[in-house]
């Protein structure tokens, strides 16, 4: 489910246009994710989804889009849902 | 005793570092200064084709200012804040007994409106901006200032008020990029001509606590910044004595710096820190700088 994410880009993300507007692979620089929201928006996720980004994750690609957001915390969360 | 402890006793003995107590807080020596002001001299004669504009600001910027830049975003652990006395008589006369008595007498003490220096570039971005939109060819500028950095080490290379000269450049994203380009290239002309062995690395700023992970990453990953590095203290850890920096548009949308066109303005900088390469050659060439190999003496002080 992305609609958690989505929240938390509308919230954090600053974005020049509305989250509901943007597929899901849809390039979040190019609509105007700036590198210090997408610190705010990393730092949003760890909390709601108590996880922790680990370095091989801290890069631009992992915030590309909605669908790589999504793939980074179902791959950190999955030992959870197993359980 | 660690090989960091005793390069740093190795000066303090000669006298080239004058000690204080406080680490990385050091008096030079009229030697060493002299090394900075060659080595200075040398930046200007190699940068002197930029025709930059030379501005030196004192070390300390207004704390407007200072908030502004973002700067405690990214570094709030290494900033330094002025703070001063503001009381009355009473106060006063509270103030000495607790100094008297060995007690903290800073609790009274009140932020001014002036900020330490945390890179010689930043008190600039503002002045740039006031004057309006950039000419065509952008602009460059030439700095120098002591900065400091709230980071006390017993390395003589990492120290809370050092100097840094910069170029800088503002312009467009082609002709910053091509200003950090040549910069690249004449920096390790610069370091081969004093006899220094280098390498030069992308590199990170250090960034603050969690989100500083990210920034950190991000920052290598754009390969937004780079370092020319020499062995001062040791081989495996060698030292930042050049930077090669791309801030994008940063400081450009902070400031509200525009292009010739109205675009918002891309900025770049490069950063000699004197200290460093002053250690560095001490630590090469010897304590003795008469002794030092005639090429780099030469470079330095010409044929004397
Ligand atoms: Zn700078």
């Amino acid at each position: 489910m992305t609609a958690d994410i989505r929240e938390l880009i509308s919230k954090h993300g600053n974005l020049s246009v509305d989250v509901a507007t943007l597929a899901d692979e849809a390039d979040l620089y190019a609509a105007g994710l700036s590198s210090f929201a997408s610190v705010q928006l990393m730092l949003s996720i760890e909390d709601a989804f108590d996880i922790e980004f680990p370095d091989r994750m801290l890069n631009r690609r992992s915030f590309a889009s909605i669908a790589a957001i999504q793939a980074c915390v179902d791959e950190l969360t999955a030992d959870r849902k197993a359980a | 005793m660690d090989q960091q402890a005793s390069l740093l006793d190795k000066l303090f003995a000669t006298g080239l570092l004058v000690e204080t107590g406080v680490q990385g807080l050091y008096g030079r020596s009229g030697v060493f200064e002299d090394v900075i002001a060659r080595f200075d001299a040398l930046v200007s004669r190699l940068g002197a084709f930029q025709k930059a504009e030379v501005l030196r600001f004192p070390p300390a910027m207004p704390r407007a200012w200072f908030e502004r830049s973002g700067y405690l975003k990214s570094f709030p652990n290494l900033a330094g804040t002025v703070h001063a006395f503001c009381g009355n008589d009473q106060d006063h006369a509270a103030l000495l007994e607790c100094v008297a008595a060995g007690d903290d007498w800073t609790g009274g003490q009140k932020a001014t409106d002036i900020v330490l220096t945390p890179a010689a570039c930043y008190p600039l971005y503002p002045v740039i901006a006031r004057r309006g939109a950039l000419p065509e060819g952008g602009v460059t500028f030439d700095l120098q200032s002591y900065c400091f950095r709230r980071e006390p080490s017993s390395e003589p290379t990492r120290q809370q008020l050092f100097r840094m000269r910069e170029y800088v450049r503002s312009g467009t994203p082609e002709q910053v990029q091509a200003f950090r380009e040549e910069w690249m290239d004449l920096g390790q002309k610069l370091i081969a001509m004093v006899g220094l062995p280098f390498t030069v690395d992308v590199a990170n700023d250090p960034f603050f606590g969690r989100a500083g992970r990210m920034m950190k990453m991000t920052q290598r990953e754009q390969a937004l910044k780079f370092e020319l590095l020499v062995p001062v203290n040791s081989e495996e850890n060698p030292t930042a004595c050049l930077s090669f920096n791309y801030h994008q548009d940063h400081f450009g949308k902070t400031w509200g710096i525009e292009t010739a066109d109205g675009a918002v303005a891309h900025t770049a900088c490069v950063g000699f820190g004197l200290e460093r390469v002053a250690l560095a050659l001490f630590r090469h060439h010897g304590l003795d700088v008469t002794e030092w190999p005639a090429p780099v003496r030469e470079a330095l002080w010409g044929t004397e």
